[in-house]
């Protein structure tokens, strides 16, 4: 292979990674940010899986049956949010565990996903519209790798919102509260059930525009493997955000593009390893852990009421 | 009724039973053992996946012997491969202070990518078209069926593991000082229990579990390491543990019911035409039933508030918990 055309093919597989980040990073992204409103309020949710599915499903039927897009992706949100606060509600019963009852909502989430999602598996919908960013260029690569889904800026302005929220807002600094020291919520008067609710409700919610993003974008039709365990991933990218909504964003533009990393090396020849690139993100995430942590102190950013077993 | 019928309702129904029942049994002791010790590890998918590898692997490296001794050598080479992956998440927690949770978790997916990439890389048999596998295990080696039954001998080896996990727990001057690590670690350490190794060797025994349980999938039932391996049998071990109270002996009778669960499902499926879905959906409802249920054991008598007001908590910032659902309530 000539020098020229190895680098050719350099800048091809970038711009797909890049493309593929933004395209695969998009459903991350908002599942990112509900797990950290949930766990910012103290609380695990690993029930974000189910409540990806059900949301993929609920926003595919929506669209599907009122033709229009938009009603879907609300649809979908609301299936999350709804997936999700049982989840919240759940939670507040005396010992229950949150990691246990995450894992029966995956269940529950995906079973009613497949149940009802039964007769949606061979039509079209709508699709979310894509804004074509990379108009200005002439290069199909480029186009294809600037033309984005129209939830994605939406989701970067709820990061930065999300991100000022936590810092500025009252809500923000109750739900911080909640998380951080139960006790001090509580002496100030605020019920810690309440908020971890609805930090969770609204995590689903927020995180049923991921589903949305899912089956209405890319890849843009409902099936059952929709989501292979996408919304567990979220749980690992938060950690590796550090519980900060702007760093969600990289994160989930990271996982994305090493997502697209071995379909893109595919394509230029590179078949080795595909599924080790695919890992590299978790591997990532553990090393920074390994490197952070230490038995003295906590890991910088996290909640501190996480991690407490009931 | 013909949720228990497909389940329990005759020979063939309790053979399916029982073959589901047997890998449940060991994934759910990777949540039990480690738990006893104080940590709450949900990564037993991951050593399940490795588990299953190292079964499959181990012919690559030499011929195993025919027999029973090929047998038992698979079966322990999966086992190690189990223990030494979660005894890492126990060595991150405790020398690193590396959440176990987390870390379990993401080893889990590291797991599955290693997994992957052997299969469908290195160890591929090239005779495996459309569904990447190893080579199949030889059929000597193989873990046969309970006499004439159709249930593999891994129910047994799953069976004996959770009584002797129990035994070992509640039976032994070991199993007891592990429980008091989990306890109170701080305690533990004062009396000059070695926290670190006991917690490691939790760890590693709830490990050993779940790599067996992946080896005996192998073994006994796919005959050689595939994506079917991967279906959430790791998973769903968490919540049979939970519903086991991580109690080793309640593990078998659970994960038999969880097992019941699953082969009703056919049934369903098959008599009253449902989707297979509409099984998942139920199987779900009845999880969150079982988890809610917990919340009401407290009423059912004073006794259990004052044991649970009594238990030794697990670290200081756990005794928050208690008075916080007081107050919520």
């Amino acid at each position: 292979m000539s020098e020229v055309s190895l680098l050719g093919n350099m800048g091809d597989v970038l711009l797909a990674v890049l493309g593929g980040a933004i395209r695969v990073g998009t459903p991350f992204l908002f599942v990112s940010l509900g797990e950290c409103l949930t766990e910012k309020s103290g609380r695990i949710n690993l029930g974000l899986e189910g409540v990806l599915v059900l949301s993929a499903m609920a926003a595919f039927g929506g669209a599907y049956l009122s033709g229009s897009v938009w009603v879907g992706v609300w649809l979908g949100a609301v299936a999350g949010g709804l997936l999700a606060m049982l989840h919240g509600l759940l939670c507040s019963l005396p010992r229950v565990n949150d990691i246990a009852t995450g894992i029966a909502l995956m269940l529950l989430g995906a079973g009613l996903a497949f149940y009802l999602g039964k007769p949606l598996i061979q039509p079209q919908a709508p699709q979310i519209p894509s804004l074509e960013l990379g108009a200005w260029s002439d290069s199909p690569q480029i186009q294809a790798a600037l033309r984005i889904n129209a939830l994605f800026p939406i989701g970067v302005v709820l990061a930065l919102v999300m991100a000022w929220a936590f810092a500025n807002t009252r809500w923000g600094l109750i739900v911080r509260m909640a998380g951080d020291s139960s006790d001090a919520a509580r002496a100030l008067g605020y019920s810690v059930n309440a908020v971890r609710v609805w930090a969770t409700t609204l995590g689903g919610f927020i995180a049923g525009l991921g589903g949305a993003s899912l089956s209405l974008y890319y890849p843009g039709s409902w099936n059952e493997g929709l989501s292979s365990g996408q919304g567990l991933i979220a749980v690992a990218l938060v950690i590796f955000a550090r519980w900060r909504p702007v760093a969600c964003l990289w994160a989930a533009l990271l996982f994305g593009g090493a997502g697209a990393l071995g379909p893109a090396l595919q394509s230029v020849g590179v078949g080795w390893g595909y599924h080790l690139f695919n890992a590299m993100p978790y591997a990532l995430t553990l090393l920074i852990l390994i490197w952070t942590c230490s038995p003295k102190r906590s890991l910088q950013g996290a909640p501190m009421e996480l991690g407490v077993t009931r | 009724m013909l949720l228990f019928k497909g389940a329990f309702g005759d020979a063939f129904s309790w053979q399916n039973t029982l073959q589901r029942a047997a890998p449940l049994m060991l994934t759910a002791l990777c949540v039990a053992i480690p738990y006893r010790a104080g940590l709450m590890v949900i990564g037993g998918e991951g050593a399940l996946v490795l588990g299953g590898l190292a079964c499959a692997g181990l012919p690559y490296l030499f011929a195993p012997p025919a027999g029973w001794l090929g047998t038992a050598l698979v079966l322990l080479a999966s086992a190690a491969a189990g223990a030494a992956w979660i005894a890492l998440a126990g060595v991150l927690r405790q020398y690193r202070g590396v959440n176990e949770t987390i870390a379990s978790l993401l080893m889990g997916y590291l797991a599955i990518g290693l997994f992957k990439h052997f299969v469908e890389g290195p160890m591929r048999d090239p005779e495996s078209l459309n569904k990447p596998s190893t080579l199949p295990l030889m059929p000597e080696i193989q873990l046969g069926l309970i006499g004439d039954y159709d249930v593999h001998w891994g129910l047994v080896w799953g069976a004996v593991m959770c009584v002797l996990a129990g035994v070992w727990l509640y039976g032994s001057t070991h199993g007891f000082a592990t429980r008091v690590v989990g306890g109170n670690a701080r305690a533990a350490r004062l009396v000059g229990l070695p926290s670190h190794r006991l917690v490691i060797t939790a760890c590693a025994l709830g490990g050993a579990g779940a790599g067996l349980a992946g080896g005996i999938e192998v073994a006994a039932v796919h005959h050689s390491a595939n994506a079917s391996l991967i279906v959430g049998l790791g998973y769903t071990g968490i919540l049979v543990s939970f519903v086991a109270r991580h109690n080793p002996l309640a593990i078998v009778p659970v994960a038999i019911l969880f097992g019941g669960f699953g082969a009703a499902g056919s049934l369903l499926q098959r008599r009253l035409d449902l989707p297979d879905a509409s099984v998942l959906v139920l199987q779900g409802f009845a999880f969150v039933l079982i988890l809610a249920s917990d919340a009401w054991r407290g009423r059912l008598g004073d006794w259990w508030q004052v044991r649970a007001a009594s238990r030794p908590l697990a670290a200081p910032a756990v005794a928050g918990a208690p008075l916080k659902q007081e107050g919520a309530a």
